[in-house]
């Protein structure tokens, strides 16, 4: 996975227009963090990214991708990040119906109940709510595909309160 | 004929091992449906794929009939092997799964509902000139009463929806028949959500002998022989044997016939096993029921006869019908199996569960041990506490106890308790030994000897 500068301007875009002031992103172990000018850096975010040099500033946002530390596994105990698990076996789909826009992508923002698939068990639609709140980082569910009983849906990274 | 190519085992603990293994020999690949607390059982390590299809407990994972054949559509299986217990004999997992285009190894959805009734499964045996006990179905406490005092006590009164020992109650007085019916009812109801109670013959002197039998479905049935398996606590069977021993050859024939009968009327398919109370002193025996499905104590048979039942009951699902003609099966010798549980023999058999930290099973000629226990392994508390079989063959039964004997003496299990104890004490048992025990032997060996002392 590689983020062009497009991208990171796309989610720079997106903590602008939100009402966060930091975002932390880890996609197969490439690292982002940005936080907005002026804001003081998180204790979680800060100690995760202690070897990271301090960032230039940049208005208004302030972006750093660090290398891919491939040792690392985003969300064993990572505690600004959650993986929401399938609550029973079935087919997953990204969307409430074939052609429909997704309930969520990589950027969404989630809350307890928002709805981020469908898991159907022979013609039963089961909703799979997130059950967290905070911003989707990573979709690694396919559509339409099978999925086990605890298998990860989507990593979501939490906000900071 | 359909070629299996991938089965979902929907099972767990040494059936699932078991079934994986015949799969192994014919090149069938194999996805195991586990729950989360087998992920790293040893089944789930041979398998070729597991599926986790929901927590420990099993009416949330084992017994989930529509997350069953969900993942077995998932994982592109044609067949799903039910193994024993669970859902082997639940008509609604054969019907949705028969619904889905799935094959169920097993027996038809109409034969599992025929057999499933008690009261049906009677009135087929009735009707296939097979004895069952005296009694029958009662609706109300008149027709009860009238029937009991043609049947005499001791009685059962007995749920139609259950079987393996569950939803009995032993009626001593003709007096307390009316309470015992109301809280047999009752039980029955909340137990297997169908209250149906009907009465037999207590029988006291009896052994519990069954025949193996393998159907095509078109009605040919063959049977395997029968096995004996009179050493039960408490309904449970500890140790199984073939052939029964001390029945005479008359006797033995009759048994094998009626088993036949009652499976051809059924037009059986697959394996199934027809269970008989039998009087070895009158020379008579009863119907009892018939289980649906592979059992605990199959490998004696396959022992004795060479036949795989497993790949019979895979061939049979295919399609291929029976491969074997009675005259094809030729018993020899004879074999004894000992089922190891995680229950402490001196705390009433209470279940152990744990980690075994070490264990050895026994090896040599004639021994085979069926078992998903290795040094490490976890025995959750949530199932079964069947830890393993252990069978030994040998060309006459002496010599088949000899064997097991040594086999148990060298089975070593650390981490949990084990009955272990219990298995040495009964094959070296004089009454044991001169064979043809009955089903209240366990409990007046346990009333004579303490095994701790």
């Amino acid at each position: 996975m590689t983020l062009t500068a497009k991208d990171v301007e796309e989610i720079t875009r997106l903590l602008e227009e939100s009402s966060f002031d930091e975002l932390y992103l880890e996609l197969d172990g490439l690292k982002l963090s940005l936080r907005r000018a002026g804001a003081p850096p998180s204790p979680s975010a800060a100690s995760s990214l202690s070897a990271a040099a301090p960032a230039p500033a940049r208005s208004p946002a302030t972006a750093k991708a660090a290398a891919p530390e491939p040792e690392e596994r985003p969300a064993a105990g990572d505690p600004d990040s959650h993986d929401v698990p399938a609550p029973l076996l079935g087919t997953f789909y990204r969307a409430p119906k074939p052609g429909a826009a997704a309930f969520v992508e990589v950027g969404s923002l989630v809350e307890q109940e928002t709805i981020i698939g469908i898991i159907e068990v022979m013609k039963l639609m089961n909703t799979v709510r997130a059950g967290v709140r905070g911003r989707v980082t990573e979709i690694l569910a396919r559509d339409g595909v099978l999925v086990e009983y605890g298998e990860t849906l989507i990593r979501v990274g939490l906000s900071p309160a | 004929m359909t070629a299996i190519r991938r089965i979902l085992i929907a099972n767990r603990g040494e059936i699932a091992a078991r079934i994986i293994r015949t799969c192994r020999e014919r090149g069938i690949e194999t996805v195991l449906a586990a729950s989360e607390a087998d992920l790293d059982s040893m089944p789930a390590r041979k398998a070729d794929r597991t599926v986790c299809i929901g927590p420990a407990r099993a009416s949330e994972s084992y017994l989930k009939i529509e997350t069953i054949v969900q993942a077995a559509l998932g994982v592109g299986a044609q067949a799903i092997h039910p193994g024993y217990g669970f859902l082997s004999e639940r008509a609604g997992l054969a019907r949705l799964a028969e619904e889905q285009g799935l094959i169920f190894i097993g027996p038809t959805v109409a034969q599992i509902e025929a057999v499933g009734d008690k009261l049906r499964a009677r009135s087929q045996a009735q009707a296939a000139d097979v004895p069952v006990v005296p009694g029958g179905a009662v609706e109300t406490a008149e027709e009860a009463a009238e029937l009991a005092g043609r049947i005499g006590v001791p009685m059962l009164v007995k749920a139609v929806g259950g079987g393996g020992g569950r939803g009995m109650k032993r009626v001593d007085r003709l007096e307390d028949l009316a309470g015992a019916l109301q809280l047999a009812s009752s039980e029955a109801g909340a137990a297997f959500g169908d209250a149906r109670v009907y009465l037999e013959r207590y029988v006291t002197q009896g052994r519990h002998v069954e025949v193996q039998v393998l159907g095509d479905g078109a009605g040919h049935v063959i049977h395997l022989g029968e096995r004996d398996c009179s050493v039960q606590r408490r309904y449970q069977k500890l140790i199984e044997e073939t052939p029964a021993p001390g029945l005479s050859d008359e006797l033995r024939r009759r048994l094998h016939e009626a088993a036949v009968r009652f499976a051809q009327r059924l037009r059986y398919r697959g394996a199934g096993t027809v269970e008989f109370l039998v009087d070895a002193e009158h020379n008579a025996f009863y119907f009892l029921e018939m289980n649906a499905r592979i059992q605990v104590e199959h490998p004696v048979t396959e022992a004795v006869t060479g036949v795989d039942l497993v790949a019979e009951q895979i061939a049979v699902a295919e399609g291929a019908g029976l491969r074997l003609k009675q005259e094809d099966v030729d018993p020899t010798g004879c074999a004894v199996e000992c089922r190891v549980n995680a229950e402490d023999p001196a705390k009433d058999f209470q279940p152990a569960p744990g980690r075994v930290t070490r264990v050895a099973w026994p090896a040599g000629p004639g021994i085979r041990v069926d078992t998903h226990i290795g040094a490490g392994s976890r025995i959750p508390p949530f199932y079964d506490s069947l830890m393993a079989k252990i069978i030994a063959h040998g060309p006459d039964r002496s010599a088949a106890l000899l064997r097991l004997r040594e086999a148990i003496d060298a089975a070593r299990v650390e981490g949990v308790a084990t009955n272990l104890p219990f298995h040495a004490r009964v094959l070296s048992d004089p009454e044991f030994v001169s064979g043809g025990v009955d089903t209240g032997y366990v409990a007046r060996l346990l009333t004579r000897s303490s095994l701790h002392g």
